[in-house]
């Protein structure tokens, strides 16, 4: 018994010092005032020296927390636990934020670097008017390929994957919406297509291309492809450029036919406690030289129009990232399209993923 | 009578921990599961998911799920008896049976990551194929590599019950069937694994069910060519957001999981 209560006693004492510890550290980096930020981003998504320069330029302390997916953030902010000031979500949980009231409503008089940022990416169908939201990134779904494990090969459509010498070669995202675009935009319907004719057109499609899939996976299809696992991917532009770094045999294409379109936007959430500094950094982060500086140490595309004249000209005129103005117009933004039609996308997913070869 | 009636507050007192965490997460949580199967994904109260589930989309899901749980089972008892038999045998049993467990010890998402690593097209089990003169196959994302994954994973759980009950075989049995004149096999089959059988069956139970509901390692190992129903579940509340349709699909497997309980229980007493 003796034993036991020491055991406890130990467990609780070593708890004290450790919330004393972290409560004395945040104290001596100027964590405890109210003159703070919380920003709540996707891990290895901003270049850390404009944290520092933002700290400096204004004297706000930034406290930078990282998420891995938009359902996990979602959580943390429902749960409200944290004041985060700013967070990061993809377009289709803004719009699910949106109406569910989570997200505070920006003043663009505070924001006048917001003129920076192309017409194209603003006011679309996720947020009209920017009401509540700001692009940060931006990136398109497109294939993945191995130019010395397919022999110099070229892929340039959708349709290409159908290729009966890629026999057992692709991997594909485990993603309802970007597989089932995939087969919709082989037969040229549109990603956000709810007619139930066309869905299951794009579905029976889909199953003449399983002997062409090796795996359905998740975030391993990076690692995957990067170790020349298969020569084909189906992936988001961002991960493309991440492996593309990695293994230089590696190319993206946008495929002509069309493909989806999407963002990561910087919003402030209802757990918000400091809006002035949230706005403050905001417009600190449209900034085009910051823009600049950004995209090329994150490697995703930058919506900000400005920035591009402050980079190097082979990113900005690389079309595989920054696709031509007559690609871009074929490139479609998710629409949340519901509940039931979403159920309806899974379940079709579902039954191409049982599909036998 | 007053210390009677004392003790029988004390016991009850002491039975009241056990009846709240029964009430809170056993049976709290399963009349949930059951609550949410009514509902279609809009909300409102219907049979639809039941309806649903009798499609041959999920027949043959249940189906599947069946068949490789059932692979996984039968495979990890082949193996794990005639081990479990050599492991009471041994010197210092309880060391072997020791390094045995040890690798359950280690968490599943990172044996699974590991085995992708070897079952590559260029890991360790390729490269020794290439050095037998074979050549490179492709074992990921196969039935093999889902078997054979899943059965390292279970079998600890099938060898530690049968260890347990043939350690506890009395040896002046097998003895008295010797100087009866019974060859090896009849003794093995008339005595050993009669005395044994109860090893066997919650070793079953222990793989077979857990089995039933894999879903991490269908998409790791056999990258989601093998969809069983646990899988299905995992996307109906993650993704599709359909709680009515993952929760019915959960029912069906405690119904699935109930019979198989009472099925194999009812033949311990006809022993």
């Amino acid at each position: 018994m003796n034993k036991l209560v020491r055991f406890f006693l130990i467990i609780a004492l070593a708890s004290a010092v450790l919330l004393f510890t972290i409560s004395s550290l945040n104290t001596s980096q100027g964590y405890s005032g109210g003159n703070t930020l919380t920003i709540y981003n996707w891990g290895d998504y901003i270049d850390e020296d404009l944290i520092k320069q933002f700290e400096k330029e204004t004297g706000i302390k930034v406290i930078y927390e990282t998420f891995d997916s938009n359902e996990a953030m979602l959580t943390k902010i429902q749960q409200g636990g944290t004041t985060y000031d700013i967070a990061v979500p993809s377009e289709y949980m803004i719009d699910k934020m949106r109406h569910e009231n989570l997200l505070l409503p920006l003043d663009q008089t505070k924001l006048p670097n917001l003129k920076y940022i192309d017409k194209r990416f603003m006011d679309l169908s996720f947020d009209p008017g920017n009401k509540y939201s700001i692009p940060y990134f931006w990136g398109t779904v497109g294939i993945v390929y191995n130019k010395k494990m397919l022999n110099g090969k070229n892929l340039t459509s959708w349709n290409d994957l159908w290729d009966p010498e890629l026999q057992n070669e692709i991997l594909l995202l485990d993603g309802a919406r970007e597989v089932m675009g995939m087969g919709l935009n082989s037969l040229g319907y549109s990603l956000n297509d709810t007619k139930q004719a066309h869905l299951i057109a794009a579905k029976e499609k889909l199953d003449t291309l399983t002997p062409n899939v090796k795996a359905i996976v998740g975030d391993e299809i990076k690692m995957l492809l990067a170790n020349e696992e298969a020569s084909v991917g189906l992936v988001w532009s961002g991960d493309a450029s991440e492996i593309m770094s990695e293994n230089e045999d590696l190319d993206y294409v946008v495929p002509k036919e069309g493909s989806n379109l999407w963002f990561d936007n910087m919003v402030i959430p209802k757990t918000a406690k400091h809006i002035e500094a949230a706005h403050k950094f905001i417009n600190f982060m449209l900034d085009p030289k910051v823009a600049a500086q950004n995209t090329e140490y994150v490697g995703y595309s930058t919506p900000n129009k400005q920035a591009l004249k402050y980079m190097p000209k082979e990113i900005v005129n690389d079309e595989r990232f920054y696709p031509s103005p007559a690609l871009t117009k074929k490139l479609e933004v998710y629409d949340n399209l519901g509940k039931k039609n979403l159920a309806y996308y899974n379940e079709l997913f579902l039954q191409f993923k049982m599909h036998t070869k | 009578m007053w210390i009677q009636m004392e003790n029988k507050l004390t016991k009850n007192l002491y039975l009241f921990p056990y009846l709240l965490w029964i009430a809170l997460f056993v049976i709290a949580p399963i009349l949930l599961v059951l609550y949410y199967s009514f509902f279609d994904i809009e909300g409102n109260l219907s049979l639809i998911n039941y309806q649903k589930f009798f499609t041959p989309v999920y027949l043959k899901m249940t189906f599947s799920s069946f068949w490789y749980a059932f692979l996984i089972t039968a495979i990890s008892l082949l193996i794990a008896y005639p081990t479990a038999y050599l492991l009471t045998k041994t010197k210092h049993k309880q060391l072997w049976l020791l390094l045995i467990i040890v690798p359950s010890w280690i968490n599943l998402l990172l044996k699974a990551y590991a085995f992708i690593g070897i079952f590559g097209t260029y890991g360790a089990a390729n490269s020794f194929l290439n050095l037998m003169g074979i050549g490179s196959q492709q074992i990921l994302f196969t039935d093999f590599s889902f078997i054979f994954v899943s059965v390292y994973i279970f079998i600890p759980f099938m060898i530690l019950p049968i260890f347990n009950s043939l350690n506890e075989l009395n040896p002046t049995l097998l003895d008295a069937a010797n100087d009866l004149g019974a060859s090896k096999w009849t003794t093995f089959r008339r005595v050993i694994f009669p005395l044994t059988i109860d090893g066997v069956k919650s070793g079953c139970q222990v793989v077979f069910i857990p089995a039933l509901s894999l879903f991490m390692l269908t998409r790791l190992i056999a990258g989601n060519r093998v969809i069983t129903l646990g899988t299905s579940i995992e996307q109906h509340f993650l993704v599709t957001q359909d709680w009515g349709m993952g929760s019915t699909i959960a029912v069906f497997l405690i119904i699935i999981m109930v019979v198989i309980m009472v099925v194999t229980n009812t033949r311990k007493r006809g022993v």
